[in-house]
């Protein structure tokens, strides 16, 4: 009490002293003036993706892939690994479980329950999305750090090894890096999903800190004596975070679809019965013709979360873009 | 009396890029500034008063920038020191005010942070301790509130605060020099003068001695000892502030005083602006760059370049400078 007085009336001697155009109100707020002047840019931000219909269907998508993947252990009716139908499989007739009681997508050509898989298969996807984007971007970060930090010669190698690797189309690279395990496994196709995108991230972060590096608040900072490790981790870096973190959206989605892809390439892990979307894909290739349905769950699955971060992504990249401030 | 605080002696900059011809940003100027004295720096925009405080402070980019000449702060030359021994110096010795206060600061650190950092870097103290003394800072230059502002961002702070901050960011370990580049320039006009008595307030009276750069003659006549006016990166001319005002010699320190609108002025007195831009000036090493604005150029002037000499206890660099009644008993300078 007496303490929140003493500032009022010391606030009250400093407004007195210095007149009555002091910028500050009777609540101590700044000016308006100074309000709409320093919004910053994450609120700004904020307030035009709040709006835009685009993110908010994408958040959509991705918010109810997320809770089905939480969910999934508790709705899924069967355990996705247990041949339940298998007495109904007929590899010679290309016959499969159709729909049926308690089982409403049917079984797969194992019998096993295909709605069952589909649920647990979303774990798979949101892992591995999440862990090979995790992955990338700590690598781009230390890599992009470097060279953005350094400058000089470090920059260029750096920068060398990054173009080599930017220059192989990224599922090529991704399939060469997830053939060189002697043991495929589903830890390889994050791994391979990841180190495509560190050259992406590393490039991204390097070319913001450049030009973060040349700002007047760096200057600032420079002309405070301010430590050069402090400079890049304090003042450059964290504003350098931006446009990587926005990447780091789209490439969720680029990871969802590379994961499923080298997966549906038989490069995923061995034994199938942790499902996984891109490799139900792959499985199901023999029956295209016979039964389409099996292709187009996890096709229409892979597609609809990709597109949900490609959304989210893309109106996070407008909505940061300076040059769509009004 | 002996040395000066700072010594600045033939400083040049000349900026070279590939392909481009050099240009000449700083070209040989010298002053000095001494203990507890402001030194004005006033010139159109463009004519190398930014780069000149740049490489006093040594924040010129190391590729591009030639920097020559000396400058020297207590004795010590400053060009050629390394970044690190720089850094020692800076924020310590030497503190610089920005012009654009929204930019100067950091946006993703709140502002206690940007102070208690330099106070830990430069007079060691805790976190705890710099806290205090962070508070303490905000306090002087008139932050009201000051323990809740440390929280803030930037953005959360209207544009007076935040050069109030900036400038308690600067003082915070007392240097000795200050320059402060066009500090009231990014402001409202009610809120410079604020600025303007906060900052000659904290250097009066102290032996912080400021180096006061603007466009504007009118900021200069409040606050500054000694000016000098820069044109086309030389100095043209030097003067005590008094004998600036009442008698200018330059003819474009006299263009600048007929351009700004003054108090003691005759009712009904026009505004005259300087003819021209700096686009038209010629090269100094042809003659005088200001030649082709000036109202009192002559033949000469176009051909043989002023030299900077003494006239009436200052310096001046110009053929035919503007009458003034002569001096009333010689030898009183
Ligand atoms: N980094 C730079 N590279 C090339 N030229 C520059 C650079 N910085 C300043 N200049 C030039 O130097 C001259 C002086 O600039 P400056 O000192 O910023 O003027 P001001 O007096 O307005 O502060 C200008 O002509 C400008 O174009
Ligand atoms: S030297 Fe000549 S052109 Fe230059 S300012 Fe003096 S009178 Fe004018
Ligand atoms: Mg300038």
């Amino acid at each position: 009490m007496t303490s929140s007085r003493a500032t009022k009336i010391d606030r009250l001697a400093s407004v007195a002293a210095r007149g009555p155009e002091f910028e500050v109100g009777p609540d101590g707020q700044g000016s308006p003036n100074g309000h709409d002047a320093g919004v910053s840019l994450a609120v700004s931000a904020w307030r035009r993706l709040r709006r835009n219909p685009v993110f908010i269907v994408g958040a959509v998508m991705i918010g109810l892939f997320v809770l089905l993947a939480v969910l999934a252990p508790f709705i899924a009716p069967h355990d996705p690994a247990l041949r339940l139908l298998e007495d109904q499989v007929s590899r010679a007739n290309n016959e499969i479980p159709p729909p049926q009681d308690g089982y409403p997508l049917g079984g797969d050509q194992y019998g096993r329950d295909l709605f069952s898989r589909m649920l647990l298969g979303s774990q798979q996807t949101l892992l591995v999305a999440a862990l090979a984007t995790v992955i990338g971007l700590g690598g781009g970060l230390v890599l992009g750090t470097l060279a953005g930090a350094f400058g000089g010669w470090v920059d260029s190698v750096v920068m060398r090894i990054v173009d080599v690797l930017l220059s192989i189309p990224s599922l090529l690279l991704a399939v060469s890096i997830g053939a060189l395990f002697a043991e495929q496994s589903q830890f390889t196709v994050i791994l391979a999903v990841a180190i495509v995108q560190i050259p992406i991230f590393a490039r991204l972060l390097r070319g913001t800190m450049l030009s973060v590096r040349e700002s007047d608040h760096v200057l600032a900072a420079k002309a405070l004596g301010v430590k050069r490790r402090a400079i890049v981790f304090r003042h450059i870096l964290p504003n350098s975070l931006g446009p990587v973190i926005v990447q780091s959206t789209l490439v969720l989605a680029i990871a969802v679809l590379d994961a499923a892809a080298l997966s549906f390439l038989g490069l995923g892990a061995a034994d199938d019965s942790t499902p996984e979307w891109g490799q139900m894909l792959g499985n199901a290739q023999d029956f295209f013709d016979s039964q389409p349905h099996l292709a187009f769950w996890p096709a229409g699955c892979i597609i609809v979360v990709a597109l949900g971060f490609t959304l989210v992504g893309e109106s996070m990249r407008e909505a940061l873009d300076p040059r769509q401030r009004r | 009396m002996g040395m000066a605080l700072l010594e600045v002696r033939d400083l040049s900059v000349v900026f070279r890029r590939r392909g481009e011809e050099p240009t000449i940003a700083v070209d040989n100027i010298s002053f000095d500034v001494e203990p507890g004295q402001t030194v004005g720096l006033v010139g159109e925009s463009g004519c190398g008063k930014s780069v000149t405080s740049l490489a006093i402070m040594g924040l010129l980019p190391s590729r591009g920038a030639e920097v020559s000449g000396s400058v020297t702060f207590e004795g010590e030359q400053l060009l050629g020191l390394s970044q690190r021994q720089l850094d020692e110096r800076r924020g310590r010795d030497l503190g610089m005010v920005f012009q654009d206060p929204l930019s100067s600061l950091n946006p993703v650190v709140p502002i206690g942070l940007q102070i208690t950092e330099v106070l830990e870097r430069h007079r060691r103290m805790s976190r705890k301790e710099a806290k205090v003394e962070g508070e303490h800072l905000l306090n002087r230059v008139g932050i009201p509130d000051p323990n809740r502002r440390l929280d803030e961002y930037p953005h959360q702070l209207s544009g007076g605060m935040r050069q109030r901050a900036l400038i308690a960011i600067a003082l915070a370990c007392r240097p000795r020099l200050l320059i402060a580049d066009e500090p009231t320039t990014a402001l409202d006009v009610t809120i410079q003068a604020q600025i303007l008595s906060l900052l000659s307030e904290l250097v009066s009276g102290t032996d912080t001695a400021l180096i006061m750069i603007t466009h504007d003659l009118g900021v200069v006549a409040g606050l500054c000892d000694e000016v000098n006016v820069m044109y086309g990166g030389r100095i043209v001319e030097r003067a005590q502030r008094h004998a600036l005002f009442a008698e200018p010699r330059h003819p474009y320190t006299h263009g600048l005083l007929a351009s700004i609108p003054r108090l003691d002025a005759p009712r009904g007195e026009k505004l005259v602006p300087i003819r021209g831009s700096v686009v038209d000036n010629i090269a100094w090493s042809r003659g005088c760059a200001f030649a082709p604005r000036c109202p009192n150029q002559l033949e000469q002037c176009w051909s043989d370049p002023p030299e900077l000499v003494e006239d009436r206890g200052g310096m001046l660099r110009c053929h035919n400078p503007v009458e003034v009644a002569p001096l009333a008993a010689e030898g009183t300078r």
